[in-house]
């Protein structure tokens, strides 16, 4: 064993252990930053941008570690093996800890960056010190070119492995402990395999509690997967909130941004136009003179957007239950592109306020309403659309006024889509019921309520991208699929509405 | 460096003594609430005597002892006719009695009666009062048309039955043929008794009940027991007596076979509601229940009622009436002298301060309730139906909890307090009594807990604090022959210008019979001194 002239040395069961290492290390290696790269585009999106830093910042912090190791004098076993455990630790629970971490704190770059420069430095320690260990039993040249080739071999199975086989069979998470419990494992054998390795016993135990550790993370992935619910979006989530009153998130896939509010789809801007478009202009263009504008809901600005390409607009009101959603939309840069900057407009003012106590104290008149709550899916949002609620709305709208309500689905649950008809009705309202086609959502349907009859003439403000003055009497056709039927009234103490919705939509989703 | 085995035995220390904790953690959390109840020391005050002889003295026309619903609604009643002068005396310092309230930093919420059902067509005067309160807020198609946001918000109420929330309170699965039979064949006897009109006019079962029917096979009902009469019938299935337990734990904080048949089935036939928009079945409530109604009817009165102050006798004085009262803040007692008196408290406290009124109260029993106020952090969830005003668990003991802001905004609330109810009908009265006075705080606490955890293990880590109010005589326990013989007597017994007002004169603790109670206890009181006014009876 110490004849280091030797071309070919008789490996002794240790050494193959230490190269065979090499070979996991390096492997271990580059999942962490394949796991740290993808993590980085899917929740934070951009994917070429977050590649390239990741990857960079890994390389670097794998410099500093190789340089570093040089301060390194004696005990290199002893390092090597703890450096094993470590990266076991951090690079196995990167995945998971990210998942956790990126809807809990303010600023998860510096999480990502942390983590991946603290990986990427233990890392770069690797090589060196196997070098140093293994160079006893090696010819120079022989070592490099043994501990190199089953390094870079080692990256080759990793960046096939990836994207084949673990990310669509195990998931990151998964991904991430396994090959954390490979490098642990490599410091375990190790410690067992070499003879003067009697003297780690604190080693030996802590390798054995994080292998311990990440076998239980490795098999409780599913828990934090779902901990993580990020995993439940088809598409990179890009934020995401919890407020007192709802779960914000936000997914981006290519040039297509979706808003989900409690995991329910409130837009998508591939096409958002066409709901927006249809929900404003056939009840502004109604009004002889649209000037004072209510919007409830809509935290989101994009019907506002739409409120303001009317001339002569003096005033909207924008009532939304959550801050954290018309900050959300009114300061980021990129949400805020997609409203045209509607809520820094200075003739809107924010309100945030229940609807359904605000309209109580409120004082109109109106000169347009425009109705946008989320579904009715349980007995408080119901609360918004009971007659009692549009009585109230009913005092605040002016004569002339025009007031549109966002119903649901015609075609999906036409008996909830009446019900919001007929108790506009109830409350005191003339109405005339429409519908569109949002490719996301489906078809879907809006209530015009007036104190008197609505009549056909409107106005289509120009450089829209979907509703014309030519086609948007058609809007008011209903095919006997989604034609009207008797429905009860929705009154605070029946909740008819949502019920109804409930069970249609039940019945559609199976 | 410490070797392998101190790591693994340090390790070792730390789990168990981790586990300890925990364990200790469970057992015994330093839950924040408080124990409340009526004012012990004014009540055993009462009881022992020992006031000093009265060294002050007032006037007045007419002294209301008792500040509950029936002497409010007694002196509203007197400010309705434009009868100014009189006084009302509170042993508590707050009005309200069994519909009192608090309040903390989420949510007011009830410390008792938490809601009034729709009134029936043949109560009046309760009407008049709540139209002019704003509850009711017009008519349509002839019929009262209620205040849509004090009445109940849909989804009323749901039942925990076998791992799953189902709306209204009857089991709906799993039935047996017999549970469905009887069930079926119960309803249609209820709805034929609610129909009755007997054959003096009169409904069989009326509310207020003094306007029931006094056909002699009706009354009959009053001389056996509920349980009794199901039993006659054939009644058995375990699902319906199971609903019938809860209904009448419920409303008279008894079991079926303490209370008579007469008033078992009023609970059933006597609630006929009369609402425009099919409103008729629902109920008023509020955040802060009854509270509502006692707090307006407080403000109408106002400085009239004069609280802390323990009415201790009261008695005949010439063509008038003496009522000395220890008022705690001046700490003397006070002669108030007036020409009449409107007695308004339990029977069982007329018959020790006013003897004359109320010569005995031998056969008046009361019910003690335990009342829990729970400050979550997060809305009870669970499967099946969803979050309901009235939330009740069918294997429970207690009745379930409602939620006091269910009233609320249409914001999904962050947190609540859950009003948590349990009448101790299994135990004798005053052994309830004492436990109540023994039982530690921390104890109730973790019955209350346990039993909303086992409802709601989604409510494990939320619950912030448990209020306990303790009411040693909540209710007055309608046995055979109260109803309609032993409470008869007893209000009969009472002669100007005396006038006793309290829901146990009706023996059925309602809003509104005390109402009743207070109305007809004032326009007795004014005929008696010659007083001009409308009856609204």
């Amino acid at each position: 064993m110490t004849d280091t002239s030797s071309s070919r040395p008789r490996p002794s069961p240790a050494v193959l252990a230490l190269i065979a290492s090499a070979f996991v290390v390096a492997t271990c290696g580059l999942v962490y930053e394949l796991l740290a790269g993808t993590l980085a585009s899917y929740l934070l999106g951009d994917s070429v941008t977050q590649f390239s830093t990741v990857i960079g910042a890994y390389l670097f912090a794998m410099g500093i570690g190789s340089w570093c190791s040089r301060y390194v004098t004696r005990d290199e076993l002893r390092l090597f093996v703890r450096v094993e455990i470590l990266i076991a630790l951090i690079g196995g629970c990167l995945a998971a800890v990210l998942f956790l971490l990126f809807p809990m704190i303010d600023h998860f770059r510096i999480a990502l960056y942390a983590l991946v420069l603290g990986i990427g430095f233990l890392v770069g320690l690797e090589i060196p010190l196997l070098l140093r260990i293994l160079r006893a039993d090696f010819e120079f040249r022989d070592l490099v070119s043994t501990v190199l080739t089953f390094d870079y071999v080692g990256a080759l199975a990793a960046s096939l492995l990836f994207p084949l086989i673990l990310m669509p069979h195990l998931g990151m998470i998964r991904t991430g402990f396994l090959f954390g419990l490979a490098n642990v494992g490599v410091a375990l054998a190790l410690m067992w395999l070499l003879p003067s390795s009697a003297r780690l016993g604190l080693e030996k135990a802590a390798g054995i509690l994080v292998a311990l550790a990440l076998a239980a993370g490795f098999v409780g992935a599913e828990r934090l997967q779902r901990l993580a619910e990020v995993a439940a979006y088809e598409e990179p989530v890009i934020y995401a909130a919890s407020t007192p009153f709802q779960r914000i998130v936000l997914t981006r896939g290519g040039d297509d941004l979706r808003l989900f509010l409690n995991g329910n789809l409130q837009f998508s801007s591939r096409d958002e136009y066409r709901y927006h478009e249809a929900l404003v202009h056939p009840a502004l263009g109604r009004v002889t003179r649209p000037a004072r504008i209510l919007i409830l809901g809509g935290g989101d600005g994009l019907a506002a957007r739409e409120v303001f390409r009317h001339p002569g607009v003096e005033s909207v009101t924008l009532v939304d239950l959550d801050p954290e959603m018309t900050r959300l939309f009114a300061n980021s840069p990129m949400l805020a592109r997609l409203n045209k900057g509607a809520l820094a407009d200075p003739r809107l003012k924010v309100v945030n306020a229940d609807a359904f106590r605000w309209v109580r104290d409120a004082r109109g008149p109106y000169d347009a309403i425009i109705v946008d709550f989320p579904d009715p899916t349980d007995f408080s949002v119901g609360k918004l659309y009971t007659k009692t609620f549009y009585q109230q709305v009913h005092r605040l709208l002016g004569p002339g006024g025009m007031m549109v309500v966002q119903s649901t689905s015609p075609l999906i649950a036409p008996g909830a889509f009446w019900t919001v008809a007929t108790t506009l009705e109830a409350a005191g309202f003339a109405t005339r019921p429409y519908h569109v086609y949002v490719p996301s959502f489906g078809e879907w349907g809006f209530v015009l309520a007036a104190h008197g009859p609505i009549g056909d003439a409107v106005r289509i403000p120009s450089g829209g991208r979907f509703l014309t003055a030519r086609d948007e009497p058609r809007l008011f056709d209903f095919p006997p699929d989604m034609a009207r039927r008797p429905t009860p009234v929705n009154r605070l103490d029946n909740q008819a509405l949502v019920r109804e919705f409930a069970d249609e939509w039940g019945r559609y989703e199976g | 460096m410490p070797d392998r085995r101190t790591v693994i035995a340090g390790l070792g220390v730390g789990a168990v003594a981790a586990a300890g904790g925990t364990a200790w953690h469970l057992r015994d959390p330093a839950m924040p609430g408080a124990l409340g109840g009526a004012d012990m020391a004014r009540g055993h005050a009462l009881r022992d005597g020992g006031f000093p002889p009265p060294s002050i003295e007032e006037q007045a026309g007419i002294v209301i002892a008792g500040g509950g619903v029936a002497g409010l609604s007694a002196g509203w009643a007197l400010a309705e006719a434009g009868f100014d002068d009189f006084t009302l005396l509170e042993l508590e310092d707050a009005t309200g009695g069994n519909a009192r309230a608090g309040r903390n930093a989420t949510s007011a919420f009830p410390l008792g009666a938490h809601y009034l059902p729709v009134p029936n067509r043949e109560a009046k005067a309760l009407r008049a009062l709540l139209t002019r309160l704003g509850m009711v807020v017009g008519e349509k198609n002839g019929a009262p048309l209620y205040d849509p946001y004090q009445l109940c918000a849909d989804l009323q109420e749901r039942l925990f039955y076998q791992g799953r929330w189902q709306e209204g309170l009857i089991p709906r699965r799993g039935l047996s043929e017999t549970d469905e039979a009887d069930l079926a064949a119960f309803a249609a006897a209820m709805a034929a008794f609610s129909a009755r009109i007997g054959q003096d006019g009169r409904p069989a079962f009326a509310i207020p009940m003094a306007y029931s029917s006094r056909d002699a096979d009706l009354l009959a009902l009053d001389a056996i027991s509920f349980a009794i009469w199901l039993d006659r019938q054939g009644w058995h299935s375990p699902v319906l007596r199971g609903h019938v337990r809860y209904c009448m734990r419920d409303d008279y904080g008894c079991e079926a076979d303490q209370v008579s048949a007469w008033a078992g089935i009023h609970y059933f036939a006597g609630r006929r509601g009369w609402a425009a928009d099919d409103a008729g079945d629902n109920e008023l409530t509020w955040p802060e229940g009854n509270a509502r109604l006692t707090t307006a009817l407080s403000a109408r009165i106002g400085k009239r009622i004069a609280p802390a102050r323990i009415v201790h006798r009261v008695a005949r004085d010439g063509g008038g009436v003496v009522v000395d009262s220890f008022d705690v803040a001046r700490n003397a007692t006070v002669r108030t002298r007036a020409r009449a008196a409107i007695i308004a408290v339990p029977h069982f406290i007329a018959a020790r301060i006013a003897p004359e009124a109320a010569p005995q109260a031998h056969g008046f029993g009361y019910a003690p309730w335990i009342v829990a106020n729970v400050t979550v952090d997060r809305l009870p969830a669970g499967r099946g139906a969803k979050l309901a005003w009235d939330n009740v668990s069918w294997t429970s003991e207690s009745l379930g909890y409602v939620v006091a802001t269910h009233q609320g905004p249409a914001a999904r609330a962050a947190g609540s307090v859950l009003t948590w109810y349990l009448p101790l009908s299994r135990m004798a009265p005053a052994a309830a009594r004492r436990l109540m006075v023994e039982r530690p705080l921390h104890d109730w606490q973790a019955m209350v807990r346990d039993d909303l955890l086992a409802m709601h293990p989604d409510l494990e880590g939320a619950i912030r604090a448990i209020h306990i109010w303790r009411w040693g005589h909540a209710m007055i326990r309608p046995v055979p022959n109260f109803l309609w013989t032993t409470a008869p007597a007893a209000a009969a017994a009472a002669q100007a210008p005396f006038f006793l007002a309290h829901s146990d004169l009706s023996g059925l603790s309602l809003f509104e019979e005390a109402h009743y109670r207070g109305q007809l206890a004032a326009e007795g009181a004014m005929a008696h001194l010659g007083h001009a006014f409308a009856s609204m009876l």
